[in-house]
């Protein structure tokens, strides 16, 4: 059935309007801790500009932001940090992990850093490259964009379908035969070795 | 030049002197290493200390002690350089804090003591530096994995229905 429209009125979805208006005004939130922070900068700044595409608003509180930036590596005692400001940040929000570090631990596997962010937040889109040159992070904010408009729903039902982590378990079976393995090298010399004794055994830290 | 004679009859014939690469060293026993270190900044001018820092020499040939713990100390009047070395071991490494000689100790032991677990007696405000308070393992040690013991991904999970 033909309906007349009035002029400068125009009918679409509920959800179609407000993905428009989502995906062209992400405020994003730079976590940049390491050297992928600079390449954050770089894109944010006038040569690759940023603001072409609607998210040049860096807001370095996250109660303004909708999408977070993991720029860098993330090392335990950033980490309680990091989920504090994903939590803070009011929904719908989206989060972009940023480079080598941020999606995997990169080349730092070691006691302190984190290997990938994707294990203890939530993370839409992964940027590779170490640093991913800011043409990278445009194209990973135009997909953004792209995912938002295909995906979105005003009431963020395509949150709540998403219940279990997005990355690796955080103990996967591997890492736990490589820890057996390094604590069963028998280390002669010296009487009292091993002391440390690690933090498997105890509930999550608050 | 401070010479080791000189040393040797201020401080007590326990020091012993080393070369390597212009870098000289003394060897004191941990027992005397607060009294040298105040003797040397009050009568022989070693006022800065420029770092303090610990050695781990587990499986090292030779090696009989567990740790040395490194003072490197400047003469700011004549410009001479002095490191003083001392020894500890298991199971209770610790040392007099050396605090109350230079102010700029206080992070120094604080890093010695989160990566090698050395304690400083007489510390005001000995925590961690580095690690997170309730790491409870001491990283730099040789015998710690180098990927640790899995204290990397005791975390709570956030998905993204949760959050
Ligand atoms: S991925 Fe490379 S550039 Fe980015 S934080 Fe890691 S080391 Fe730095």
């Amino acid at each position: 059935m033909a309906v007349g429209l009035p002029e400068n009125i125009f009918i679409t979805k509920l959800d179609a309007a407000a993905n428009w208006a989502r995906s062209n005004s992400m405020w994003p939130m730079p976590f940049a801790t390491a050297c992928c922070g600079i390449e954050l900068m770089a894109t944010a700044a006038s040569r690759h500009d940023l603001a072409r595409f609607g998210a040049e608003v860096m807001r370095f509180s996250p109660r303004q932001c909708d999408l977070l930036i993991v720029a860098g590596r993330v090392v335990m005692k950033m980490l309680p940090v990091l989920q504090r400001i994903w939590l803070q940040m009011p929904e719908p929000k989206w989060c972009i992990s940023m480079g080598a570090c941020a999606c995997s631990g990169g080349v730092f596997d070691t006691y302190a850093v984190v290997q990938g962010v994707d294990r203890f937040i939530p993370v839409d889109m992964y940027v590779p490259g170490c640093p991913p040159r800011p043409e990278q992070l445009l194209a990973a904010v135009i997909e953004m964009q792209a995912k938002v408009r295909r995906t979105g729903t005003v009431m963020g039902r395509e949150f709540t379908i998403r219940d279990t982590p997005d990355g690796p378990t955080p103990f996967d079976q591997d890492e736990r035969y490589r820890i057996q393995d390094a604590n069963l090298i028998q280390l002669g010399g010296f009487s009292a070795a091993a002391t440390g004794k690690g933090l498997q055994g105890r509930s999550n830290r608050g | 030049m401070v010479e080791l004679s000189v040393l040797q009859s201020r401080f007590g014939a326990g020091i012993t002197e080393s070369v390597f690469r212009d870098n000289r060293r003394i060897d004191v026993s941990s027992g005397s290493v607060f009294e040298i270190l105040s003797g040397l900044k009050a009568e022989f001018g070693f006022s800065m200390l420029i770092d303090l820092t610990a050695v781990d020499w587990l499986e090292y040939e030779g090696a009989t002690d567990r740790f040395s713990v490194v003072y490197l100390l400047l003469n700011m009047d004549t410009g001479e350089r002095l490191i003083v070395r001392t020894a500890v071991n298991l199971p209770d490494p610790c040392l007099p804090s050396v605090y109350s000689l230079w102010r700029g100790a206080d992070w120094m032991e604080r890093e010695v003591f989160d990566m090698f677990g050395i304690s400083f007696t007489g510390h005001p405000d000995l925590r961690r530096l580095l690690m997170p308070e309730e790491f409870d393992a001491y990283p730099l040690r040789k015998d710690y994995p180098l990927k640790g013991r899995g204290e990397r991904h005791n975390f709570p999970v956030i998905t993204r229905s949760g959050s």
